[in-house]
C-alpha cells in the first residue's frame, strides 16, 4: 500500500474481494502489454517500426486495473504510450502491430502510427501526442453521454508532465462545474521526457495535491499494484456513472526504459532505477496469485499463449502490404475524399 | 420576408437547426444568460434550456475540447469561440486534433461540429479583437471555412455547417451585425463551397469575402455611375470547399481578376484565388490579377488609422479604375 499522511489512501476500507476471473483478467493485460511492447522494441531496433514509439513496460498495471473497472461502451482517452491502454480494452494484436510497422493491415492502415493509435469499436477515442488536449476533449465525451443518458463513463489517462499545461487545469474545472462523468488518471512515471516532474512543479504529488482546487478529494494510490488501482478506479467509475461526478487519481508508477525510442534514460539515478525494478508490478502480482492459492500452472499456461499470439501479431504485421497510396488521399472529409474545391 | 439583422440572423440560424435536431447543443462564454457580448444569441437559452445552451468559463481549450469530444460521441455541437483572435489560445485543439483526427484514425471517427466567432475589423478594437483570421484556418487540412456576407446567408450556412458530418470554422463578421436585409421566413438551408454573383458585369471580377462583399458591391456601383465600368461581384462565401467553378467562369468573361480581403498582405486567401487563377484560366487574363488587401501591419485603433488599413469603397473603385486604364 502506497500511503501518504496528507492524502485519501484508497482501497483500504474496501471490503469487495476482488474475483479471481478478474485477477486473472488483469495478470493477462499486464503480461500481454509486457510482451507485446518488447517485441515492438525489439522490431524497433531491427528498423520496422518506424518514427518513435513510447513503451509503458513497467507502468502496466494503470492500465490493467482501471480497464477492468470499465464497461465495455465505456471511453478511453490516452496518449501516445498508449499501447497498453489498447490491450487492456481488448484491441486486437495483429492490427495494432500491424499499425506500429505502418502496414496496410494496421488499425488505422498506417495513418496514425504508434502514437496516433484510435479503436472506436472498443471505446479507445484517441491517443494524444500533445500534452494534455485528451483532458479537454474527454469532457466533450463525458457530456455527451450525460446528455444522451447512456450510462457511459469517460476514463482520461495521461502523464505527470500534462498536469503543468494549462489544459489540465480548463479540464478539471470545466469537469467539475459541469459535473461529468469523467475519470481523470494521472500516471506519474515521476519523469516527464528527460526530467524530473518534482524538479519543474510546485508541488510533490503533480495531480493529488492540486486536486482541492478544484474541489476534488485527493487521491495518491501506488499505480504499481493492480488491485489498489482496481478498486480506486472501480470506486470513481461508479461514482460518475451514478451521476456523482469526476474524479482525479494519481497513480505513481515508474517506467523501466527511456521516454522514447533507444533514449537510454542515463538521467535517473541508478539506485532509484533499481528500487523500482524491484517493486516490476508483472512478478509481484504474479506472486501475489500464487500465495492467493493460484497454480502457477495456469499462470504459465496463459503467459505461453500470450508469445504465441505475440508472434502470431508479429508475422501478420510483417507480411503486411504497404499502405495503398489512394489511402494517401482518403477520409479527409467524412465524404471519404480529401477535396477542398469543386 | 423580414428585415433581419445580421446579428439576429446568428441566433435564428442556430434556433432553427436546434428545433430540428435534439442532438445540437450550443455553448460558449456568456453566449446563454447573457445572450452574447453581441447579442448574436438572445433568446436561445428560454426556448432550449440549460441542456442544450450553456455558458462556459473562459477556458477556450475546454470549450473546443468539450465541441470535440462531444462531436466524436454523438453530438453536433456548435461552440462559440468569442473573438476570433481567441482562436490563438486553443489552437491545438483546431489545428492538430480536431482537423487531423479523422485522417490520422482513417475515418474511424467524424467531427460534426461548428465553431463560430466574431471576426474582422471595423470597430476600432485594434489589433487583438480585430483580426481577420480566416486564412489560419484556410491552411489546414480537416477543416471546412465560411463566412456570410448577409443575414440570409448566416442562416442558410450555418444549417449547411450543423448538417455538414465535417467541422466547420464559421466566421461571423463583427462589422456587419448591425446590417439588415429582407430574409424569407421559414426555415433556409444553404449548401457549402457554393460561390454567389452578387453582381454581374462585363469589365472586370471583384471577388470579396464577408464585409469586403458590401465595399466591393458599394465599389461596383460607384465604378459603374462615375466611370461607366461595370464589374461583377463574386461573394466567395465558403473558403473550403472552394467554388472555383463560379470563380473562374466569371474571371473568364470579363479577363480581370480583383480580390478584396481583409487579410494582412502575406498569405491572404486572395493570393490562392489569384494563383488558381493564373494556373488555370491564364489564357482568358488580359491583365494581371490584383489583390487588395490590408497591409501586412497588426490592425490599429484609431478610426483614421484603421479605415486606413482596410480596403476602403474608394481604395477598392481607385485599384480596379487604374488598373484597367494601363
Ligand atoms: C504541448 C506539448 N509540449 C511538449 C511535447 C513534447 N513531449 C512529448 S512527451 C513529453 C513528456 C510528457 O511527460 P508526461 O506527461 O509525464 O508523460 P509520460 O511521457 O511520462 O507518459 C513531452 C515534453 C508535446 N508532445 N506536447
Amino acid at each position: 500500500m502506497f500511503t501518504d499522511a496528507t492524502h485519501t489512501p484508497a482501497g483500504t476500507d474496501d471490503d469487495e474481494a476482488i474475483s479471481t476471473e478478474i485477477a486473472l483478467a488483469m495478470y493477462r493485460t499486464m503480461s500481454t502489454a509486457r510482451k507485446f511492447e518488447k517485441r515492438a522494441y525489439d522490431l524497433f531496433l531491427q528498423n520496422l517500426v518506424k518514427g518513435t514509439t513510447h513503451l509503458g513496460i513497467g507502468q502496466e498495471a494503470v492500465a490493467a486495473g482501471v480497464a477492468a473497472a470499465m464497461r465495455k461502451d465505456d471511453y478511453s482517452f490516452i496518449t501516445y504510450r498508449g499501447h497498453n491502454h489498447l490491450i487492456a480494452r481488448g484491441t486486437p494484436l495483429p492490427p495494432l502491430m500491424a499499425e506500429l510497422l505502418g502496414r496496410d493491415n494496421g488499425l488505422m492502415h498506417g495513418k496514425g502510427g504508434s502514437m496516433h493509435l484510435i479503436d472506436v469499436e472498443r471505446g479507445i477515442l484517441g491517443s494524444y501526442a500533445i500534452i494534455g488536449a485528451q483532458l479537454v476533449i474527454a469532457n466533450g465525451a463525458a457530456w455527451s453521454a450525460q446528455y444522451r443518458g447512456s450510462g457511459q463513463v469517460t476514463v482520461c489517462f495521461f502523464g505527470d508532465g500534462a498536469t503543468n499545461i494549462g489544459a489540465f487545469h480548463e479540464a478539471l474545472n470545466f469537469a467539475v462545474i459541469w459535473k461529468l462523468p469523467v475519470v481523470f488518471v494521472c500516471e506519474n512515471n515521476l519523469y516527464m521526457e528527460y526530467t524530473r516532474i518534482d524538479g519543474v512543479t510546485a508541488v510533490a504529488h503533480p495531480a493529488a495535491d492540486r486536486a482541492s482546487a478544484y474541489n476534488l478529494p485527493s487521491i495518491l494510490i501506488d499505480g504499481n499494484d493492480p488491485d489498489e488501482v482496481y478498486l480506486t478506479a472501480k470506486r470513481a467509475v461508479d461514482q460518475a456513472r451514478a451521476g456523482g461526478g469526476p474524479s482525479l487519481i494519481e497513480a505513481v508508477t515508474y517506467r523501466h526504459g527511456g521516454h522514447s525510442r533507444a533514449d537510454p534514460a542515463k538521467y535517473r539515478d541508478p539506485e532509484e532505477v533499481r528500487d523500482w525494478l524491484t517493486r516490476d508490478p508483472l512478478p509481484a502480482y504474479r506472486s501475489r496469485l500464487v500465495a492467493s492459492g493460484v497454480r502457477e500452472a495456469v499462470l504459465d499456461a496463459i503467459d505461453a499463449e500470450i508469445i504465441t499470439q505475440v508472434d502470431e501479431a508479429t508475422e501478420q504485421a510483417k507480411a503486411g502490404a504497404w499502405p495503398r497510396p489512394e489511402r494517401l488521399h482518403t477520409n479527409v472529409w467524412s465524404d471519404g475524399g480529401a477535396t477542398w474545391r469543386n | 420576408m423580414t428585415l433581419l439583422t445580421y446579428r439576429s440572423a446568428v441566433a435564428r440560424g442556430i434556433a432553427q437547426e436546434m428545433r430540428r435536431d435534439p442532438n445540437v447543443v450550443f455553448f460558449g462564454e456568456d453566449v446563454a444568460a447573457a445572450g452574447g457580448v453581441f447579442k448574436t444569441t438572445v433568446g436561445l437559452l428560454e426556448e432550449f434550456g440549460p441542456d442544450r445552451v450553456r455558458d462556459t468559463p473562459i477556458s477556450e481549450q475546454a470549450i473546443l475540447g468539450a465541441a470535440m469530444g462531444a462531436a466524436m460521441t454523438g453530438l453536433r455541437p456548435i461552440a462559440e469561440i468569442m473573438y476570433s483572435d481567441f482562436f490563438a489560445v486553443c489552437w491545438d485543439l483546431v489545428a492538430n486534433e480536431i482537423a487531423k483526427s479523422r485522417y490520422m484514425s482513417d475515418g474511424q471517427v467524424s467531427f460534426p461540429l461548428v465553431i463560430q466567432c466574431g471576426n474582422g475589423a471595423g470597430l476600432r478594437f485594434g489589433a487583438q479583437h480585430s483580426q481577420s483570421i480566416e486564412n489560419w484556418a484556410m491552411a489546414i487540412p480537416g477543416l471546412k471555412v465560411v463566412a456570410p456576407a448577409t443575414a440570409a446567408d448566416v442562416v442558410g450556412l450555418m444549417a449547411a455547417a450543423v448538417r455538414d458530418d465535417d467541422p466547420v470554422i464559421f466566421f461571423n463578421h463583427k462589422a456587419l451585425y448591425a446590417s439588415k436585409e429582407e430574409v424569407p421566413d421559414g426555415e433556409i438551408v444553404d449548401r457549402l463551397g457554393r460561390a454567389v454573383v452578387r453582381r454581374e458585369g462585363g469589365d472586370a471580377t471583384v471577388v470579396a469575402l464577408a464585409a469586403m462583399v458590401p465595399r466591393a458591391l458599394a465599389a461596383a456601383e460607384r465604378l459603374s455611375s462615375e466611370q461607366g465600368i461595370e464589374c461583377a461581384v463574386v461573394d466567395v462565401r465558403s473558403l473550403v470547399p472552394l467554388d472555383t467553378t463560379t470563380i473562374l467562369a466569371e474571371v473568364a468573361k470579363t479577363g480581370r481578376l480583383f480580390t478584396v480581403e481583409e487579410n494582412p498582405r502575406l498569405c491572404g486567401w486572395g493570393a490562392e484565388i489569384v494563383s488558381i487563377a493564373t494556373e488555370e484560366c491564364w489564357a482568358s487574363l488580359t491583365g494581371a490579377p490584383v489583390r487588395i488587401t490590408t497591409p501586412h501591419i497588426p490592425l490599429p485603433s484609431a478610426d483614421s488609422l484603421e479605415d486606413l488599413a482596410i480596403p476602403s469603397v474608394d481604395r477598392i473603385v481607385d485599384t480596379v479604375s487604374t488598373a484597367l486604364s494601363r
